[in-house]
């Protein structure tokens, strides 16, 4: 991971040519103009220290054994961690066909030898740049996105609209929470807060899930989507497990420091889902909606009546084996539901 | 003259005295192996291997200034491998060459 910004160290570059001479004629220049160097003989060796080490460019040759530049340009676009390195390539080899073929292939330019080094200076330089800038996008949606939906991006694109999933959504909210605002100090509502959503957070993306809203002391985490899950049901309850585990051990912490303790709702239901990215161009959000979300929210609310802490509808508890540990609850009319709806009680 | 000296100081002055020490002792490392790559590509009548080496021969020679050198790998990659095939000792001349390059270059570096 790059922690600093490209600009505020010096950037690492790997020369690739299977010319000793012209390797280290390379190298060196490029350590003159203030970067970092490594060097490869060749395209295996390249492709081996690509994904064992962060470089932020390669100067590629075209020509050498065991596998040539074309290779390791075609093998760097089928790798979603390298296939945003820049390459340039630097080549003798004469014919437009060539050039096209490596721009086609993802290069950011072709060099031809013997190299102009005032060229290659402006290349570097435009090309570092790029990829400062890059990175820094990456790092944005990394920070603000779930790492399945930064994957998600990169991998299909940013378009608004969504398609059908088969998911299970989860909602959550902490019991009693607006009182425990009002009876201590902001500081520690906060911090109460920090230390519960690290805790949920870790539940459910250890299962698997995504969290994609975070309201106050609420959340909504989806299973199997943007990126499926062969179990989604099973995945979500093993993870409201989890959360009631966690709930609990942190609740021990506060009682032996004299704090109040916190108590948790969860609702989840599984089907199809609307999921995809919404909003506008602009400004846009990763989501799902559709009857199960809405299933999931309400049976969250219903712990409050129910009095337990988990609640899941028919289509989860079908996606659980016969041992789960449910209790049946009967037929019950939800808020906003037109007809009544199975519920199940996790025993925890 | 086996070396052109303007060239080879330009190489010092812009890569530095002791890297280009460094380079020549790659060079005189990797020479061998080029006319190696050329003999054998004559001899497995491979011609990519052998424009290749001559190729590379020549890229080295011009780095050094070696002109002399970088003319006769230029004329073995540009006529390719069935005139070499054509011609008794067709590397002869590049090796005999070579051997003076490198004494000249032990000589200066």
């Amino acid at each position: 991971m790059t922690t600093q910004p490209a600009s505020r160290r010096p950037a690492r570059l790997l020369v690739v040519d299977d010319n000793k001479v012209n390797r280290l004629l390379m190298a060196r220049g490029l350590q003159q103009q203030g970067h970092n160097t490594a060097t490869a003989e060749n395209g295996r060796v390249a492709l081996e220290m690509l994904r064992q080490e962060e470089f932020d460019m390669v100067l590629l040759d075209m020509e050498m054994p065991e596998m040539d530049g074309f290779q390791v340009l075609e093998q760097l676009v089928k790798d979603t961690k390298l296939r945003d390195l820049p390459v340039i390539v630097t080549s003798s080899l004469e014919g437009i066909e060539n050039v096209v073929r490596c721009i086609e292939l993802g290069a950011e330019d072709f060099l031809t030898k013997p190299v102009n080094p005032v060229l290659l200076k402006a290349r570097i330089g435009a090309s570092l740049e790029k990829k400062r800038l890059r990175d820094m996008q990456k790092e944005l949606v990394r920070r603000f996105a779930t790492s399945e939906v930064a994957q998600d991006l990169a991998q299909s694109g940013f378009a608004l609209g969504g398609h059908h999933i088969r998911a299970s959504v989860m909602f959550s909210d902490i019991r009693g929470f607006t009182q425990m605002v009002e009876s201590q100090p902001p500081d520690e509502t906060i911090d109460l807060l920090n230390t519960y959503y690290t805790l949920m957070f870790d539940a459910i993306s250890g299962c698997g899930g995504v969290v994609n809203q975070m309201v106050g002391d609420g959340l909504m985490a989806i299973f199997g989507a943007p990126l499926p899950l062969p179990d989604p049901a099973g995945s979500a309850v093993a993870a409201a497990r989890e959360m009631i585990e966690m709930v609990e051990l942190f609740n021990a912490e506060r009682t032996s420091l004299g704090k109040s303790t916190i108590r948790i709702g969860i609702g989840i239901a599984t089907g199809e889902v609307v999921a995809g990215y919404t909003g506008t161009n602009e400004r846009a959000t990763y989501t799902c909606v559709g009857d199960t979300v809405n299933l999931a929210a309400r049976l969250e609310s219903h712990t409050k009546e129910a009095l337990r802490p988990v609640l899941l509808d028919g289509a989860t508890r079908e996606g659980l084996p016969a041992d789960a540990g449910v209790d049946p609850l009967g037929e019950v009319q939800l808020k906003g539901k037109a007809g009544p709806v199975r519920v199940f009680a996790l025993k925890v | 003259m086996t070396i052109d000296r303007d060239t080879f100081k330009a190489l010092q002055d812009t890569a530095g005295a002791d890297f280009v020490v460094e380079l020549v002792d790659a060079f005189l490392e990797e020479a061998p192996i080029m006319f190696e790559s050329m003999r054998s590509g004559l001899a497995e009548r491979d011609p990519d291997k052998f424009r290749r080496a001559a190729h590379s021969l020549k890229s080295n020679a011009n780095t050094f200034g070696a002109t002399g050198l970088a003319a006769l790998a230029k004329e073995l990659e540009l006529s390719g491998l069935q005139a070499a095939l054509d011609r008794p000792d067709a590397l002869g001349p590049a090796r005999a060459e070579y051997e003076r390059v490198a004494a000249a270059l032990k000589e200066i570096r």
